[in-house]
């Protein structure tokens, strides 16, 4: 059985209590809503997308803490990048959470972010953490809601709410 | 109105010889990671008793064949006992008659069974369908999808705030558009158990049928049929110690007549011709094609093994469990407790100031504890108390006063996470 306590490490339950870029933004460029029907997390996404530069970014909504560190994390990670570093971080973010890719292997851009690693044990949080990423994934490719159900993680057949 | 019933009485009853009990589930000697299992989800499944999984063996070792068919010796048997089975759950809930017990994949598949049947004929444009508030999803969706085809409308019976069923609001829902009323004996996401009998008596004053959805009673409460004198009846094997993809939809005889089949196949006809099928009587006509054999007689086991315990006597224990739980959680701060109805079965749902019930869930996990986190597919009843979800301890007779220790010194470890 995974260890569960070590994935709330103290980064991510400091995370969870003081969110970075928490709200919405006023005149948003690009927006989404992120919501995981297995346990009812729900994310609301704003950016400033400047040129190819992500100026701003906020979220705001309920869920756990797992979601709320990742949404938080994912904000500060990806703050002045450019959309594709953004989009490179979310391909590497998700392969990482579902068990594909070793965050320590070299040449990977994750760095902090690895701290999520654990979740590919617990395969019912796996979507937890991975909720963020395909919100902002949908804001910059302009639609307007993700779920976690299209995801191709290898644990999870998609779930239906009952 | 209607009269909320007295208390019950409390008679002495049998007490529970719970380490006795807890040797017949081997699942409950398991530990992992080193820890033992504290199984406290048996509102979303109970555990089987080694009876009911000897039952299984024996029939998969020495009496399958399908049944209703082959003249063999084998086929006599496994229809004979599969026949028993429903004889002594026709027995466990006091049916009048066997065949009023139809076999089911489980109580979603019986209650879709009375609304694609009994449903699509009583139901038209413009008429009514009473639920309440605390149902489950599976006790919602079958008649939303009724009342889409049909041009029909759904009404709600609202709760007060410790989760009961507002009878005087239940009445006013009636009108002469009314056609049925379905409702949860027992609320799977707060533990409530709703007055069926009341409402029952109150809907046939006005010839309106009642289907009940019994899937978190039947492993709980003495069940009888005849007194309840509800129309339809659907409960699961896997919540009442029995094995899962079985479940029983009990009807009254004359309704279960006047329905048309819910699924054509083998075994539901008399005859079949290219011009005309002749449908089978009760019960085959609802038990199109090969049914669960094995666990049709592995939960004619699970009654015996109930009943042999005696419903009384896990009432009262569970009971003993709900209260105590109860008591202690009731002292941790930051702990609120959803649902606190005067009669609940012994299901704990609970919410901890600033942490997520899916974290509550995982770290409890680490502890050994198995709860259920989530909306427990009723999610029009969390909404009415303003949660997204909450955590749900829910009891069995094989639980103990230390499997609550258990929860509650687990509830603290969280706690001290979050700090």
């Amino acid at each position: 059985m995974a260890d569960s306590r070590a994935l709330y490490q103290e980064v991510i339950l400091d995370h969870n209590r003081k969110p970075r870029n928490y709200g919405t933004l006023e005149r948003p460029s690009h927006r989404a809503d992120g919501y995981n029907p297995l346990c009812g997390d729900r994310l609301h996404l704003t950016l400033q997308v400047n040129g190819d530069n992500i100026d701003a970014i906020a979220f705001e909504g309920e869920s756990c803490a797992i979601c709320k560190a990742s949404a938080s994390m994912m904000t500060a990670a990806v703050k002045g990048k450019t959309r594709a570093a953004a989009e490179t971080l979310f391909h590497e973010f998700r392969d990482m959470a579902t068990g594909r890719l070793d965050p320590a292997a070299a040449g990977r851009h994750l760095g902090r972010l690895g701290v999520f690693a654990g979740v590919r044990d617990l395969p019912t949080r796996v979507k937890c953490a991975i909720l963020p990423w395909h919100t902002l994934h949908a804001a910059l490719n302009s639609v307007a809601t993700a779920t976690t159900e299209a995801d191709a993680d290898p644990m999870h057949a998609p779930i239906g709410n009952a | 109105m209607i009269a909320q019933p007295a208390v019950l009485k409390k008679d002495a009853v049998p007490a529970l010889d719970v380490e006795r009990i807890r040797a017949d589930f081997p699942i409950l000697g398991l530990r992992l990671d080193g820890k033992p299992l504290v199984y406290l989800d048996n509102a979303a499944s109970s555990q089987m008793p080694q009876p009911v999984i000897d039952r299984l063996v024996r029939y998969r070792t020495s009496q399958h064949a399908n049944i209703h068919r082959a003249v063999h010796t084998l086929s006599e048997t496994a229809t004979r006992e599969y026949e028993e089975a429903r004889r002594k759950i026709a027995r466990f809930i006091n049916a009048r008659a066997d065949h009023e017990v139809i076999f089911t994949s489980g109580t979603t598949d019986g209650i879709n069974l009375v609304a694609q049947t009994y449903g699509r004929r009583a139901v038209g444009k413009g008429d009514e369908i009473i639920l309440t508030v605390l149902e489950h999803h599976s006790n919602i969706v079958p008649w939303q999808m009724l009342a889409e085809e049909k041009g029909a409308r759904i009404r709600v019976v609202p709760v007060n705030d410790a989760g009961e069923l507002l009878l005087d609001e239940y009445e006013r829902l009636f009108t002469p558009r009314t056609r049925l009323v379905a409702v949860g004996h027992v609320s799977n996401a707060l533990g409530t158990v709703n007055p069926v009998k009341l409402m029952i008596a109150g809907a046939h004053l006005r010839g309106v049928p009642v289907v009940v959805d019994g899937a978190q009673a039947a492993p709980h409460l003495k069940l009888d049929m005849q007194d309840l004198d509800c129309d339809f009846y659907a409960f699961s094997g896997h919540k009442m110690c029995g094995p899962t993809g079985i479940g029983v939809l009990y009807g009254k005889t004359a309704l279960l007549e006047q329905m048309p089949p819910f699924k054509g196949g083998g075994d539901m006809i008399l005859s079949v011709s290219f011009e005309k099928t002749v449908y089978a009587g009760l019960p085959n006509k609802f038990e199109a094609g090969t049914p669960p054999i094995a666990g049709a007689i592995g939960l004619g086991a699970a009654v015996d093994y109930l009943s042999g315990v005696g419903l009384e006597a896990i009432g009262a224990w569970e009971h003993e469990l709900l209260e105590y739980a109860t008591a202690q959680i009731r002292q941790l701060p930051g702990v609120r407790i959803i649902g606190t109805a005067a009669r609940k079965a012994a299901v704990l749902s609970f919410v901890i100031d600033d942490v997520h019930p899916h974290d509550v869930g995982t770290l409890l996990n680490e502890a050994g504890v198995a709860v259920r986190t989530g909306h427990h597919c009723a999610q029009p009843a969390m909404e009415r108390f303003k949660v997204p979800a909450t955590t749900r301890a829910s009891f069995a007779f094989y639980n103990t006063l230390a499997e609550a220790d258990a929860l509650v010194a687990g509830i603290r470890e969280v706690q001290k996470v979050f700090l």
